[in-house]
Order: structure tokens, then C-alpha cells, then sequence
């Protein structure tokens, strides 16, 4: 009972902490803090384009999140969630672009989707091999391999695929397009909140069943809770770390479908905008559980677009910072936390 | 004659649980004061209050007649009081006179440390105790009941006058053993007060003065280790009366299930650790290993159940009715009928943020009597847990919500057993240390379920270094040195000796040191 409440107030007082040093730290630079909080908060829950908008970095967030929360239950650190996001992105831009116009809108949809999960798992999958087989760190392997989705996206962006005179692919074909809410409900004015933001939730959800109703959840947990007890118990530990990272890997390059397929409807560089490292944020806020990642996914989610708008009262720079003092606020107090319950 | 130590009404509560309540108790300078009790009794805590880890809830010590209010050991060390752990705190790497000099420095930071006369101390009090030790040696070349003695001469050189001494023979070979007593005495004898902590009766009544029993977080008595025996001190401490004899019925050997023969085992390093260990276990008897930890146990146990570390090199033959179990993954051997129980029971058989229940599914979480859908069938497992819960006697609330490491080591023991034993179509049940770290209560429950195996025809390989448990229970018993198996004491022969088990303790000890 204990641990339950435990496991509610950490997060908690790390964000109320958080919000009282990122005060004081706006105070500092001269602003008033109620003020920015104010204006946050109007611009964001407070209007129909800004719920929009976190609505919409909500949707990729979680998915990263998730991205990082399965190999998280194994002991696997995956930075890489901001490279399998990227991959994706491409995959689903070059696919849904490649595709024949005639295409069905269910069809096309699909494949999209289906070839960005397919590109993040294969590029998760890859710092799992050389983990497995050759020992390479997987903190180490997923950050090199994020520089080098940026620079093969790059590369091919610039010198093969981009329409002349801009810096992005050609559109995908119409039948591609995941519709926006406004367009559907009439909801949410102009925001980019797409219908994709239904996958989010599900995603969740079906990694909750996976983690804490399957067996394979069952073998993944052990693992990442008492290594060598999982060996001796017959569970095959190398197994997991290439599973949990592909289907982690799977998750981000979902991600993806929300920004290409539902909103800008082509690749351009830097369109990920890091999401992929505010996803390990988001996870380690929620303890990488799968249902509580709904709840920071959306804080972040304020937090991102809300950084944005009150940008001309304090800079971007601010909310960098109260954003990476929230995650080590985080870590600490949940470090606090174990030592309490010794 | 003065208390070196009293302790008046003090309690320490974590929560809701009591670990000491009330505790009044008075430790006579230069006496050795042992502190017995079951697991779980209070003994650790009792202790690192007085070593000043812990703070006492209620209650005052007195040192010396002063009352005193440690906040950390550091106020305990100065205060004359000394513990040496049960996990010895030396760095391998340094030599026996570092590590005794490290944090008793006395100079500045980047001062000379003056190692010349901590070795002129050293070797006096070496002396003086009877503790031989070369200071200049490195830490990790020395043997276990070495390391001990430095941790020992560490005390002396910092003037500790009261010594803690925590389980301090779990580790020790007999012989280690008896040196560790006769430096107890010296100890006493020079005045010095020790405080012994162990759930080991026998040894509280070769070396104790005088003797405390814990039950419960209580103090239940206090006495002259002459004027009480053996059953009364385990009844004291189980709160009722205690078999310390298995009954163990003759038993009737099958054919051959397990065949070991000519096995060789070398490390990455090429270290040798078995030398062509030879030995067949039968169906329905124990084959007991009787042995010193570090003779090639742990290498046996490894290459039984597909656990050899990589680059290990494994040469001759371990079959189990005839097919070989070497280059098998776990999962593969343990479905042509072995079970296990590891020897480190929290690392390796159990997840002890897992629930009661889902303990007892680990390991077997692949048989599908258990499955439904993509989980498990949660009846089943419910009928399942509440079945051996009942059946081996296991004592927690809610099984299907409590976590593991919430459980005493008796009943987590319990719970691997009780999986262990009953998976379904075991030839061969492998016994590592079944007992280790479990209070009397449990021992009984378990030696019981033990034997109860064996009669249902199970071949049980016990690897165990109680040698009381080894000969209790055992059909045959090899004795295990250096990696072989030196001598074998057939079926007659163990149950003849038995009855001596003094005398047989002494001759198997002979074979294996």
C-alpha cells in the first residue's frame, strides 16, 4: 500500500518541485512567474487551437515514451526513440509518396504505417543485435545510430529525394492522409490534432496488456527485475532485449505517422524536433508504465507548446532548461523514494 | 564486575513492524555473549543499534554505565566498539597493513602514511591474539579465515574493546572455525567483550559465556551457556519443541538416473576447478556432496543445469539416463525432469518484487497447465499457490498481492521448494544449500518435504556445507576436495555412522580439508 502511494507522490512532488524552481528561475530573469503560468495556460488547455496543438505532441509522445518504456522494463536505456522516430518518418513519407494515386485511403494508410513501424523497429533492432551479439552498450548504440538516421535522412533528402528549391519530399498521395479532427468534428479550430491521436491511447493500453497480462510480459518483467534469477528460471534474456527494442523501435516509428501522415504530409529535415529525447523523459516521469505515460505525455506535451507560445515574454531557452530540471527532479526523487521504503 | 554494554527498554519499530520491542539486556565486560535466534528475530537490529547504524525508537545504551546516543558508527568506533561483518569490508587490492590503516589514517591528505609502525602494531597485536597474518601480503591472496583475522586485527589496532561479531562462521572450514574460537578466547581473555551473533547452536555452546535468546523482536531469556542444552535452546527459539533429527526411513534405490563421469571443468583463465569428477546418483536416494564452498560446487551445479559461464571449457560426461545434460540451456534441461533449487536463493530463484504467487509460477510459467489466452489462468494459479501454501506451511497474507522480499528467508525458501518439488515428471532434483539462511521451523518443514521426495522415487543430488544436513538426510555421501570426489561413504556405511554423527562429522571433515 505503501509502495502504491509512493509510486503516485513521486511523480507528483517532482513536478510541483519542478514548478517551483522553474518560478524561480523565471523570477530570476526578470519575469513574473503567475503571469507565464497565466498565459501557458491560456494558450494551451485554455484554447480550442492550443488543445489542439498538445493534443497533437501529445499523440508522438507517447509513442516515443512507450519507445523508451519497454526496454526500460528489461534494463535496456534506449536514447535512440529520436532516430527509429525519424527513420519512421521518412519510411511513411517516401512510401505514402511512392504509393500509386488509385490506392485505397485504408490501404494506403496502412502501408504507410505499417513500412514507419517497420523502419523504427529495424533500426531499434540494430542496437539490440549488437548488444546481444557483440556487447556494444545500448546507450552508446542508440545515440550513434541517431546520428546516423540524420545523416542517411539527410543525405537522401538533400541529394536524391527533395522537390527542387525546398527542403522537403514530395507530398504523399491524398489517400495517405490521416484527416484532421477539424476537419471531421469541427473541433480543435486549425490545430494539427489528427485522427491518428486514437492510436496513441491504444498503443498504451496494448502495451499494458503486454507488460503486465502476458507471459511474455511476465518474462520481460523478470528480466529487467533480477537478471540472473531469469536465467536460471529457463527465461532467454537475449531474446527480450531484441524484442523490447524492436517492438520499442515499432512504437516510435508509429510516431511518425501522426506528424507525416497527419499533418505535414512529407519529410522535411528536423521535422522531429527531438521529440525522440522528450520521450525518455516522458517515460522515466511515468516509471516507464505504459498507462501512466498517457498522463506525462501530456504534461510534456504542455509543456512544449506551451514553451512556444509565451516565447515572447521569455525565451525558448527557459523552458529548456525547466524541462531537463523536471527529468532530474524526477530521477532524484524517485531515487529518495527507494531509500525511504528500505 | 560492570556492564560493558546495557540496554534498557528499547524498542525499534519500521512501520507497523516491531523488530525490538522492549529489549532490556546487560552484556558483562570481558565475557562472549552469544545473541541466538531464528532469522527475522531482531538479532541484526539489536545490533546495529548498539554499533550505532540504526537508532533505537525507545529506549537507552549504556556503555560503561554512560548513556549514549550514536548517530552513526563512526560515535560507536570511537566509543570503543567494534563490529566485523558477516561480508568482509577489505579492499582485495591493497595489502593487509592498507587496509587496516585506511580510515585510521591520522595525517593529512597528502601526508606520508607512516605504514612502517601500523606493521610494528600490527605484528604486536598479531602476536599477543595469536592472529598470524603477513601485513604485507595482498588481501586478495589470503584465505577466507584470514581475511577474518585482519578484519579482527582492524579492531584491535583501532582499540575496540567490545567486538561485534556477526555470523562470523558462515564462512569458515571447520578447521578455520576452531582457530576463530581460540582467538575468541585470547579475545576474552585479555578483557576484551564480544558480542556473537548466529543461529549456529552447537558453536554458542562450545564458545559463549553466556547466552541470549531472540524471538520475535524479545529478549526470551538470558542464561550460562553451562546450564542449558541444545533442544532447549532451539525450543526457546522456535517456541515449541523441535525436531533437530530428520526421520529418515531406509531407502530403496532404483536404477541409475544421474551419471557423472570423468568430468572436467576449466575456467576462461584455465583454472581448474574440476579434476574427473566420477558419480552416479539413483533413483530414490540423496546423494550428499559434502564439501568446503569453493571446491567445485559451484562448477558442478553450473554444468548440471546449462549454467557454465561463457568460455568455460567442459570435457567428460554428466547424463541423465543417458542423455547429456552438458551444452543444454536451462529451459531444455529442465524439461527432461531436473529442478533446481540455487544455492543464492534471492539472485537466482526468485524475483523479489514479484508476488508470493507469481513466485511460484517463475520457472514454470512455461507449462501449459498454467496458460490461458496470451496470460496465465489466474483459478489455476490461485488453487495452485493456496495448495502449496498450505502444503509447506507458508506464512503470508495475501499471496496474490504480496511481494516476495516482504517474506522472511525460511518462507522464501519454502516457496522454491515448493515449486521446485512439485513440477510435474522430475527425475532428478538438484539440492544447492537448501537450507542456508532458514530458521530452525523452516529446516524441519523442508528436510520432511525432502525425504518425502525421495520416497516418490526422485534421484536428489544435495549440495550442502552443513555437514549435520548432508548426513541427516543423505542416502550415499561423496566427499568433494578440489574437485573431486576423494572419497565415497556407501549406503551402509552412512547409516551406521549416522548414529555417531560426532565422530562421522570428524571423518568426513578429514576427506574434505
Amino acid at each position: 500500500m505503501n509502495r502504491k502511494i509512493a509510486q503516485f507522490l513521486i511523480p507528483v512532488l517532482s513536478i510541483l518541485s519542478a514548478l517551483v524552481v522553474s518560478s524561480l528561475i523565471i523570477f530570476i530573469a526578470g519575469r513574473d512567474p503567475f503571469m507565464i503560468f497565466q498565459k501557458m495556460f491560456q494558450a494551451t488547455l485554455g484554447s480550442a487551437y492550443g488543445t489542439g496543438q498538445v493534443l497533437f505532441r501529445m499523440t508522438t509522445l507517447i509513442l516515443v515514451g512507450l519507445a523508451v518504456a519497454l526496454p526500460f522494463q528489461v534494463r535496456l536505456v534506449n536514447i535512440g526513440a529520436d532516430g527509429q522516430l525519424q527513420m519512421g518518418a521518412f519510411a511513411a513519407a517516401m512510401t505514402g509518396a511512392l504509393l500509386p494515386a488509385s490506392l485505397s485511403s485504408f490501404s494506403a494508410v496502412s502501408l504507410c504505417i505499417f513500412s514507419a513501424m517497420g523502419a523504427g523497429a529495424c533500426w531499434a533492432l540494430l542496437a539490440g543485435v549488437l548488444k546481444v551479439r557483440f556487447g556494444v552498450n545500448e546507450v552508446i548504440a542508440t545515440i550513434m545510430l541517431n546520428f546516423i538516421a540524420q545523416g542517411i535522412t539527410g543525405y537522401l533528402l538533400t541529394y536524391h529525394f527533395a522537390v527542387p528549391s525546398t527542403v522537403h519530399t514530395p507530398p504523399i498521395i491524398d489517400a495517405a492522409f490521416i484527416p484532421s479532427v477539424n476537419a471531421i468534428t469541427g473541433l480543435l479550430a486549425k490545430s494539427p490534432a489528427n485522427l491518428s491521436a486514437l492510436l496513441s491511447p491504444c498503443a498504451a493500453l496494448l502495451f499494458w496488456v503486454i507488460l503486465y497480462k502476458s507471459r511474455f510480459g511476465f518474462e520481460i518483467r523478470a528480466t529487467g527485475l533480477q537478471p540472473e534469477a531469469a536465467r536460471y528460471g529457463g527465461i532467454n534474456a537475449n531474446r527480450h532485449t531484441l524484442s523490447a527494442m524492436s517492438i520499442g523501435g515499432a512504437a516510435a516509428g508509429l510516431g511518425a505517422a501522426n506528424i507525416v501522415l497527419g499533418y505535414k504530409h512529407y519529410y522535411e529535415s528536423g521535422m522531429t524536433g527531438g521529440m525522440g529525447f522528450t520521450g525518455i523523459a516522458v517515460a522515466l516521469l511515468a516509471g516507464a508504465h505504459p498507462l501512466w505515460i498517457l498522463c506525462s505525455a501530456l504534461f510534456f506535451g504542455i509543456l512544449e507548446y506551451g514553451g512556444l507560445t509565451v516565447n515572447a515574454y521569455i525565451p525558448k531557452d527557459i523552458f529548456m532548461m525547466i524541462e531537463a530540471i523536471t527529468i532530474l527532479l524526477v530521477i532524484s526523487f524517485s531515487a529518495l523514494g527507494r531509500r525511504i521504503q528500505l | 564486575m560492570s556492564a560493558a554494554v546495557r540496554l534498557t527498554g528499547i524498542s525499534k519499530r519500521f512501520g507497523n513492524f516491531a523488530a525490538n520491542s522492549n529489549i532490556s539486556l546487560s552484556i558483562e565486560e570481558g565475557f562472549i555473549h552469544a545473541l541466538v535466534g531464528e532469522n527475522g528475530a531482531g538479532k541484526s537490529t539489536l545490533t546495529k543499534i548498539i554499533y550505532g547504524m540504526v537508532q533505537p525508537s525507545e529506549g537507552v545504551v549504556y556503555i560503561r554505565g554512560n548513556a549514549v546516543h550514536f548517530t552513526s558508527p563512526r560515535d560507536a568506533i570511537s566509543a570503543g566498539i567494534g563490529m566485523v561483518h558477516q561480508h568482509f569490508m577489505l579492499i582485495p587490492t591493497l595489502s593487509v597493513a592498507e587496509n587496516i590503516i585506511l580510515g585510521n589514517e591520522h595525517v593529512g591528505l597528502f601526508q606520508h602514511l607512516s605504514l612502517k609502525q601500523m606493521k610494528v602494531l600490527i605484528e604486536k597485536h598479531a602476536r599477543d591474539f595469536g592472529l598470524t597474518v603477513d601485513p604485507d601480503s595482498m588481501v586478495e591472496n589470503l584465505s577466507v579465515g584470514e581475511e577474518q583475522r585482519v578484519e579482527i586485527l582492524k579492531l584491535l589496532v583501532r582499540n575496540a574493546s567490545i567486538m561485534i561479531f556477526d555470523e562470523p562462521t558462515a564462512v569458515l572450514t571447520p578447521s578455520e572455525t576452531e582457530h576463530l574460537f581460540a582467538t575468541l578466547r585470547t579475545l576474552r581473555d585479555k578483557g576484551k567483550t564480544i558480542i556473537l551473533i548466529t543461529h549456529k547452536l552447537d558453536e554458542v555452546l562450545t564458545v559463549a559465556d553466556t547466552i541470549s535468546v531472540m524471538r520475535k523482536g524479545e529478549i526470551i531469556g538470558t542464561m550460562p551457556a553451562t546450564s542449558v542444552t541444545k533442544p532447549e535452546l532451539a525450543r526457546m527459539m522456535v517456541g515449541r519443541s523441535v525436531l533437530l533429527r530428520v526421520t529418515n526411513p531406509p531407502p530403496t534405490p532404483g536404477k541409475t538416473i544421474l551419471n557423472i563421469s570423468k568430468l572436467s571443468f576449466s575456467s576462461l583463465k584455465g583454472e581448474k576447478s574440476l579434476h574427473n569428477l566420477t558419480f552416479n546418483v539413483k533413483a530414490g536416494e540423496i546423494y550428499g556432496i559434502a564439501g568446503v564452498e569453493g571446491n567445485g560446487q559451484l562448477e558442478l551445479l553450473q554444468a548440471l543445469y546449462g549454467m557454465a559461464p561463457a568460455g568455460a571449457v567442459i570435457s567428460g560426461e554428466a547424463s541423465l539416463m543417458g542423455a547429456s545434460l552438458i551444452g543444454k540451456t536451462p529451459a531444455e534441461i529442465t524439461l527432461m525432469g531436473v529442478s533446481l533449487t540455487p544455492e543464492n536463493r534471492q539472485r537466482h530463484a526468485v524475483v523479489l518484487d514479484y508476488t508470493v504467487s507469481e513466485n511460484l509460477l517463475f520457472g514454470r510459467h512455461r507449462e501449459r497447465s498454467f496458460h490461458r489466452g496470451i496470460g496465465f489462468d489466474r483459478k489455476e494459479l490461485n488453487r495452485y499457490s493456496e495448495q502449496m501454501i498450505a502444503d509447506y506451511d507458508i506464512k503470508c497474507s495475501s499471496p496474490a498481492s504480496q511481494p516476495l522480499g516482504s517474506l522472511s528467508g525460511g518462507n522464501q525458501q519454502k516457496i522454491v521448494l515448493a515449486r521446485e518439488l512439485n513440477r510435474p515428471n522430475i527425475s532428478l532434483l538438484i539440492l544447492a544449500q537448501p537450507t542456508r539462511g532458514v530458521d530452525i521451523g523452516a529446516i524441519e518443514t523442508i528436510h520432511n518435504k525432502i525425504i518425502e521426495a525421495r520416497q516418490k522415487g526422485m534421484a536428489i543430488l544435495l549440495v550442502s556445507s552443513e555437514l549435520e544436513e548432508i548426513i541427516a538426510l543423505s542416502t550415499r555421501i561423496g566427499a568433494l576436495f578440489k574437485g573431486s570426489i576423494v572419497h565415497e561413504f556407501t549406503e551402509e556405511e552412512v547409516a551406521r555412522k549416522r548414529n555417531s554423527e560426532y565422530e562421522f562429522k570428524k571423518e568426513i571433515g578429514l576427506h574434505i580439508t
